[in-house]
């Protein structure tokens, strides 16, 4: 009857989003009088989850699982929460966590409710507080089915360390051709650079920066603060940036500590869509710009003369405090 | 190849959020109803294999009367046929239950679906229904080539792009990429004219579980104003020693 928290890894090494919904679980898990197991595929440091309130470790280590396969990876956690007769799920928001989670709401015939940013309201009945209308709004949901899936918003709940170790046990699931009907060829990724999806700090800029040749102060902004970069719609839609990079209500939301929008004015589809940021920074020549109506810090300048100095000062800022 | 697209009836992106009924619904006041954009390019790209490849294509929605504007939309955009299921959408498993009825009825090959709609941001319709009908799923897709029964697919991961090989039948989960905002039609008079002869065929839900239900709805608190600041000194300062963000 444990709580079941699906911890993510990369390259054998835990996601950031992994302490998060291992903490999310254990407050669930207090909240309803039982442990967490976690069901971690191919990751070492399974014991490191004990601290986040993991008490059990479900350790699967397969080769067929070295690469993501959605289909797989759901039989696995479906089989695993069997295992513990677990009737509550925790997942993160990660775009691979967000292709399995309706693979085993589906097949376990469970309510699955995502983009969840708060602790449960209560668990009779079942009640979660969620984002909705692209960030528009929030919902309060009520789970009735008998197996839950939390989708955990990224950034939201935060890790929590309490101090506890965990145990850790195998898992083999059991597998078949039909499990990986869908094959990965080949993976296209950017190493060594922080993504929206997980960075602390996310770099942005529009149509205000006139052109995709002028974005290399963008690019050297991000890389001394260790952050990623993304753009608005209209610079991806004219092909400026890639796809990948648009923020938006139709492009990845972002949840970052820190949103620094250079050059963007803040149409409410972008607006809704980094609204979950913590702090906001605006730098716009328009003092009208509807983004400063959102944003916690703004100067208004213009972003030619105000990134390089931005860039000046956080290096010496970072020689200082290294 | 016959190709069922899945489209939401969902309020336009520029729309501003309003709730109604002690907070309990969503208000469709003056809103503007529009295909759901995750949709919207799933449609386009079904028009191209209708083009090139000789694909049928229809399109599905689970919703009451209203929705039938955008519905016509999408009749007037090319689709050939389409179906509503007579039902309010109160949640994804629910929707799921009722395409996998349409998709088995109408015996299709290929699953178009948005990666989620944006207003309930749900995201679960495309993989419950791939689950529900044993079709392979392919989520957060930019790209779809269909070779006889195979499949090239390109997804988007976190910090880059996924190629994957599968076959027909095949459900997925599609976004821009699929084709480009440019390629996105807008319906001529002719398309309109046309798409008021065409079969709108209106079915009733079958029994669905409901797992999960809204039971009330808030806005975000309002913002304090902006610190405006006139140099990078303070600003840095500020995001350090007040904001804690750097």
């Amino acid at each position: 009857m444990s709580v079941l928290v699906y911890t993510e890894s990369e390259n054998g090494k835990f996601k950031k989003n992994a302490f998060e919904v291992a903490s999310y679980a254990k407050a669930v898990a207090d909240q309803l009088g039982t442990s967490v197991t976690a069901i971690s595929i191919n990751a070492s440091e399974n014991d490191s989850l004990g601290a986040y309130g993991v008490s059990k470790v479900l350790n699967v280590s397969n080769d067929n699982l070295k690469t993501f396969n959605a289909k797989a990876f759901a039989n696995t956690i479906g089989q695993a929460v069997a295992q513990e007769n677990s009737t509550t799920i925790v997942v993160s928001s990660s775009t691979d966590t967000k292709f399995l989670a309706p693979l085993v709401a589906g097949k376990l015939q469970a309510g699955y409710v995502p983009n969840v940013v708060a602790a449960p309201e209560g668990t009779s009945p079942f009640m979660v507080k969620r984002t909705a209308f692209s960030n528009k709004g929030f919902a309060h949901t009520e789970i009735s089915s008998d197996i839950k899936i939390i989708g955990v918003s990224n950034n939201s709940f935060g890790a929590h360390e309490n101090g506890g170790t965990a145990t850790v046990e195998d898992f083999s699931p059991s597998l078949s051709d039909a499990d990986f009907s869908t094959k990965s060829i080949e993976v296209d990724k950017v190493v060594g650079k922080a993504t929206i999806a997980d960075a602390d700090i996310v770099v942005s800029a529009g149509r205000g920066l006139k052109g995709p040749e002028n974005w290399g102060m963008i690019e050297e902004l991000a890389d001394v603060l260790g952050a990623a970069t993304a753009c608005s719609k209209p610079v991806s839609d004219l092909g400026w940036r890639p796809h990948g990079e648009h923020v938006g209500q139709t492009g990845k939301p972002v949840a970052s500590n820190l949103y620094i929008a250079i050059g963007i004015s803040g149409a409410i589809q972008h607006l809704a869509g980094v609204s979950s940021s913590k702090t906001k920074v605006v730098i716009n020549t328009d003092p009208e710009a509807p983004f400063f109506k959102a944003a916690d810090y703004g100067i208004v300048g213009d972003a030619f003369e105000v990134v390089p100095q931005l860039i000046e000062k956080l290096k010496e800022f970072k020689a200082q405090n290294a | 190849m016959k190709i069922l697209v899945c489209i939401s009836n969902v309020p336009d992106t520029t729309s501003k959020i309003n709730f109604t009924d002690g907070d309990t619904k969503f208000d469709p006041n003056g809103v503007q109803f529009v295909i759901n954009p995750n949709d919207e390019f799933g449609l386009t790209r079904a028009m191209w294999f209708k083009e090139k490849q000789g694909a049928t294509v229809h399109v599905a929605n689970v919703g009451g009367p209203s929705t039938e504007p955008t519905i016509r939309k999408a009749l007037a955009i090319g689709a050939d046929e389409a179906i509503r299921v007579n039902a309010e959408p109160t949640d994804g498993f629910f929707v799921a239950q009722q395409l996998a009825e349409v998709v088995k009825n109408g015996e299709y090959d290929l699953v178009i679906a948005g990666r989620e709609s944006i207003d309930y941001n749900g995201g679960m319709v495309p993989g419950i229904l791939a689950t529900l009908l044993d079709m392979n799923f392919v989520n957060t897709c930019i790209s779809l080539e269909v070779d006889g029964s195979n499949a090239t697919a390109m997804r988007e991961i976190d910090g880059g792009k996924e190629k994957i090989s599968t076959n027909l039948p095949l459900v997925i989960g599609g976004q821009k990429g699929l084709v480009e905002e440019s390629d996105l039609r807008i319906p001529n008079m002719r398309g309109i004219m046309m798409a008021r002869k065409k079969a709108l065929n209106v079915v009733e839900p079958v029994d669905a579980v409901k797992a999960t239900q809204d039971t009330k709805f808030e806005k975000p608190a309002a913002k304090g104003a902006v610190k405006l600041v006139d140099n990078v000194n303070d600003l840095v300062n500020l995001l350090h020693n007040e904001a804690k963000a750097i």
